[in-house]
């Protein structure tokens, strides 16, 4: 199975290409080849520190690739000026691994973050967008009003989740949505996102170690070692993908290729 | 010999890249006070923070800074018959000098900390990049409106503390040392110039922006966790007061020609 998996006649709605990044004498990512086809959803696997947060950063531009292609619908953005980057951003809609809700806000001002300042989104209008998001979500609208301290890692996923799908982004990205949440939640977060995803067409990238969610969400998935892909594929040959790496990431063993890598890495920094 | 050198190389290599870092930080700072969208609603916080919740805090430090220059500046003068000069000393010292430099320091260890560590939490929980992916520019919501912020309020903050530290000489002169009242009040106002109140708001000015450059700048680039949310809280502290001492220095020799 190669890296990129391009459908025939089908404009990839995201196509990386030898994406390099070092950071000092660190290279995190030597060569990254990846295809995401409109309204897929592609989960990147590998082990903590392999570059799968870079990845999405650099897709995003808030980290800057030394090297490669990233293009969006076909568009190269790698390289592009300010104001590319900024409405090309427009397009996407992101959950971070913490959550990354501002502190400062209420919930509604979170959620309608973006409409608010862009659109000018009147007040009771945002609040009562705000409202019927986190509904359908599944949490009860007073929530609108408090603020991300005051609520549990579960519900401040769903706001996060919510703040992303507020203004029907085409793309969205979730980095770890069911990290450090018990196994009923995360699957209540992943049913969240294939439903969202669903309802607005979305193609999606999801980087996740939970590999029962990325049974549950992934059409395709990419795992990433040493800094390149080293297999990407259905998510129903992932368990016959015969690399070693994949099957003892896929399967969770304590030991094999990828043991050692770690074991390195850890040594290194 | 050799690594000697080195060291003194490295060094003054480091701090050309941390020259440079920030001049461009300030440049880029600078450019978004003035550039649209603004953040009105960031503007009014941040000034409601810095020249509204700083006035305890500066009032009391000017009122009894105020009061020990009358005593000391008395013990002093009396000792060659000037204890008269004690109400001009008090005034022209708080505002060209006391006023700006102790509010500065002041405000420095209050505001210029907390902008440090909340931009710097921002940073390590990935609030600001959530800000970029919510197509909103950080230097333009965060720093920006920080920025104008600390410039506008800090001459008013002074302004306010030099009255304060005049009537502290005030109450000291004709209460402890017996001045006459309305001859104190005359001698207040007898040498004091427009140019004397101007140049501490200048001054006040300068810190403004410079305590609000450094809490940004040291947040903005935080390292990760809570040590590095901690260093940079303490890097702003002390870069702002140094700079606030250096830029004190530099504007008086400015007028003072």
């Amino acid at each position: 199975m190669t890296a990129k998996t391009k459908s025939d006649g089908i404009q990839p709605k995201i196509e990386m290409t030898g994406l390099v990044k070092s950071f000092g004498t660190k290279n995190v990512l030597r060569g990254v080849d990846l295809c995401v086809n409109p309204q897929e959803s592609l989960v990147l696997i590998g082990t903590s520190g392999c570059g799968k947060s870079v990845t999405l950063k650099c897709l995003l531009g808030l980290i800057v690739a030394d090297g490669g292609s990233i293009k969006v619908d076909g568009a190269e953005i790698l390289g592009a000026d300010r104001g590319t980057l900024e409405r090309m951003r427009r397009r996407f809609g992101m959950t971070f691994q913490f959550g990354a809700l501002f502190d400062s806000m209420p919930i509604w001002e979170n959620v309608t973050f973006r409409l608010r300042q862009e659109q000018k989104m009147k007040r009771g209008v945002a609040r009562d967008l705000a409202a019927e998001t986190i509904t359908q979500l599944g949490l009860a609208p007073q929530v609108i009003d408090q603020y991300p301290a005051e609520l549990s890692g579960g519900m401040q996923k769903r706001v996060a989740l919510a703040r992303a799908i507020a203004d029907k982004p085409e793309i969205l990205l979730f980095d770890e949505p069911t990290s450090g949440l018990d196994p009923i939640t995360g699957g209540v977060i992943d049913r969240l996102i294939i439903d969202a995803v669903k309802r607005l067409g979305a193609t999606t990238m999801t980087i996740s170690h939970d590999m029962a969610s990325v049974r549950r969400i992934a059409d395709k998935v990419a795992m990433i070692h040493d800094g390149v892909i080293i297999w990407c594929g259905p998510v129903s040959e992932m368990d016959k993908s015969g690399v070693p790496e994949v099957d003892q990431f896929v399967h969770g063993r304590a030991e094999g290729p990828l043991t050692k890598a770690a074991q390195d890495a850890a040594r290194h920094g | 010999m050799t690594s000697f050198l080195q060291n003194i190389g490295r060094a003054m290599l480091g701090f050309l890249a941390a020259f440079g870092r920030i001049s461009l930080f300030t440049v880029d700072a600078v450019k978004w006070t003035v550039l649209p969208p603004y953040y009105l609603r960031q503007l009014s916080r941040q000034m409601l923070d810095i020249g509204y919740f700083s006035l305890p805090v500066v009032g009391l430090t000017t009122l009894f800074s105020g009061m020990v220059l009358a005593l000391q500046s008395y013990t002093g003068f009396a000792r060659f018959s000037a204890e008269d000069t004690v109400a001009t000393v008090v005034v022209l010292s708080v505002t060209r000098e006391l006023g700006p430099v102790l509010a500065g320091l002041m405000v420095a260890g209050r505001i210029g900390a907390s902008m440090a560590a909340e931009i710097g939490t921002m940073r390590v929980t990935d609030q600001i990049d959530a800000l970029d992916t919510l197509s909103t520019r950080p230097m333009q919501y965060l720093v920006a409106p920080r920025i104008l912020a600390g410039t506008i309020c800090l001459p008013f903050l002074v302004l306010i503390g030099d009255l304060i530290g005049v009537f502290g000489g005030y109450l000291v002169g004709v209460y402890r040392l017996g001045f006459n009242p309305s001859v104190y009040l005359a001698r207040t106002m007898e040498y004091l110039e427009f140019s004397d109140v101007t140049l501490g708001l200048v001054k006040a000015a300068v810190f403004g922006f410079l305590i609000a450059l450094m809490g940004c700048y040291h947040g903005y680039h935080s390292g990760r966790g809570a040590e590095g949310v901690g260093r940079a809280t303490t890097n702003a502290v002390v870069s702002s007061s140094i700079l606030i001492l250096i830029s004190n220095y530099l504007v008086t020799a400015l007028f003072f020609g």
